[in-house]
């Protein structure tokens, strides 16, 4: 298949920046990670056909309403209580490339902190027109784009008085399982985020700051709701195919 | 530096918290009518070929606790070793397999569940053939960046033996973690997180 016509034969990934860029396993001030964090350092191995290959997702398995959580829970003619907001950006790979076709899951508390999830026991209320949850599939520009509503900060048995930021949990299926992410996105400007356990397993500034995402009055509605802006960067991939070796050897 | 080619670093990870199953798997939990049904729930249909399986098992915290929280993912071959991706260059997989699976741990047992088929073997980059074997991806409140694992079958003993990735880590002591137990029902695989059988997690 050498004559295939992608416009760019793709190989591994870059290595993650384990030690001082995305959080270490460990981290005791946020108290679950003690029994949860593997004790032993990661075995590297390379990066194979599993590696590289992922599952795929196209918009055809979207719904109409799977990117506005103001309508895809509510009640007829009734919305969700809160701030209502627009949650946009890209999704590119670290070399500054668009990534299409990536599914991004989100979910999120209400406006007043509280999750539609049976664990979740804050007294705040639930919303009968708010689930939480959302999805959508990056386009050929990797733009994604969320309507919702700004989820409140809530309380959590950590320390003896830790609250969590606003913030919006996102899943990301990039084009190689190796790229799977898991993140959170918090709003700029909020006095919790730098007291918040949670951010703070983060060891350098500069990588929280990639979680903040940005007032973006550009993109606002008028009348309607306030726009925030969050890119997203996947890693990126080699220009070929397993370094030197082709496929088929 | 407008001369200097553009790099960006990785937007860094976060833990999925206690709720993951809000955005991942609603309908598990209780969420219905806002997607048809929850995805990576099925990864057969009746054309699938090959020797169907079942996949359970458990994650367990440092005092051998279940995790009742946790997501698990699947990634794997088709029978023939061929990945359903548009990254695949080797050949068409079987296009009734999604190759992708997702569970989340049961509420009050921990265990998770795949029903899929017993993947096929798969080069490594440079050649040599690789066990078979089912890639895992793990997220759950108290994991600050999901880990990636893999299992092996106890019944490919031939085929373990020349796997270089598994017959490296038997010789350093710590291969069995990544073979599963061989049950009435299919397979089972404990993923433990601390302790003196700690699961060997990848850097991939
Ligand atoms: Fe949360």
């Amino acid at each position: 298949m050498s004559d295939d016509v992608t416009p760019r034969p793709r190989g591994s990934f870059y290595p993650r920046r384990r030690d001082d860029w995305h959080p270490p396993a460990l981290a005791p001030r946020y108290r679950s990670s003690t029994l949860r964090a593997p004790r032993r350092a990661l075995i590297s191995i390379p990066q194979g056909w599993g590696e590289i290959t992922g599952p795929v997702f196209g918009q055809n398995m979207l719904g109409e309403l799977d990117n506005d959580l103001l309508r895809n829970f509510a009640r007829p003619g009734e919305s969700p209580i809160g701030e209502r907001i627009i949650v946009h950006g890209r999704v590119l790979d670290q070399d500054a490339r668009p990534v299409p076709g990536v599914l991004v899951e989100i979910w999120q508390a209400n406006a007043g902190g509280r999750y539609r999830h049976k664990k979740d026991g804050y007294t705040a209320p639930l919303d009968p027109n708010f689930a939480g949850l959302g999805r959508t599939v990056t386009d050929a520009e990797g733009h994604y784009e969320f309507r919702t509503i700004r989820p409140g900060p809530y309380p959590w048995p950590n320390g003896p008085n830790d609250w969590r930021p606003s913030h919006i949990h996102f899943s990301l299926f990039g084009s190689g399982f190796a790229q799977r992410l898991i993140t959170q996105m918090y709003f700029e400007g909020d006095p919790l985020i730098e007291r918040c356990p949670i951010v703070n397993t983060i060891p350098d500034p500069a990588a929280v700051d990639m979680l903040v995402a940005r007032l973006d009055m550009n993109a606002s509605l008028p009348m309607d709701a306030l726009a925030w802006r969050f890119d997203i960067v996947l890693r990126g991939r080699r220009s070929t195919y397993f370094e030197n070796r082709p496929e088929g050897n | 530096m407008a001369n200097e080619p553009e790099y960006l670093d990785e937007t860094p990870s976060q833990t999925a918290g206690p709720y993951v199953h809000i955005g991942t798997v609603p309908n598990f939990l209780g969420i219905e009518g806002v997607y048809a049904e929850d995805l990576g729930a099925r990864m057969l249909d009746e054309h699938t070929k090959g020797e169907r399986i079942t996949i359970t098992g458990r994650v367990l915290d440092g005092v051998g606790a279940p995790l009742r929280d946790a997501i698990v993912e699947i990634w794997q071959p088709d029978a023939a070793g061929l990945f359903p991706s548009p990254e695949e260059r080797r050949g068409a997989a079987d296009p009734h397999f999604t190759g992708w699976g997702r569970s989340a741990c049961d509420f009050d047992t921990g265990l998770f569940r795949f029903a899929t088929i017993r993947p096929g073997r798969v080069p490594l980059p440079d050649g040599r053939l690789q066990a078979p074997h089912v890639n895992f991806w793990i997220a759950a409140r108290g994991v600050n960046i999901a880990l990636h694992t893999r299992m092996y079958f106890p019944d490919e003993a031939a085929a373990n033996a020349e796997d270089p990735i598994l017959a490296r880590l038997m010789a350093e002591g710590r291969g069995e973690t990544l073979i599963a137990e061989k049950t009435d029902e299919g397979f089972h695989f404990e993923i433990r997180l601390q302790g003196h059988r700690e699961t060997v997690f990848f850097d991939v």
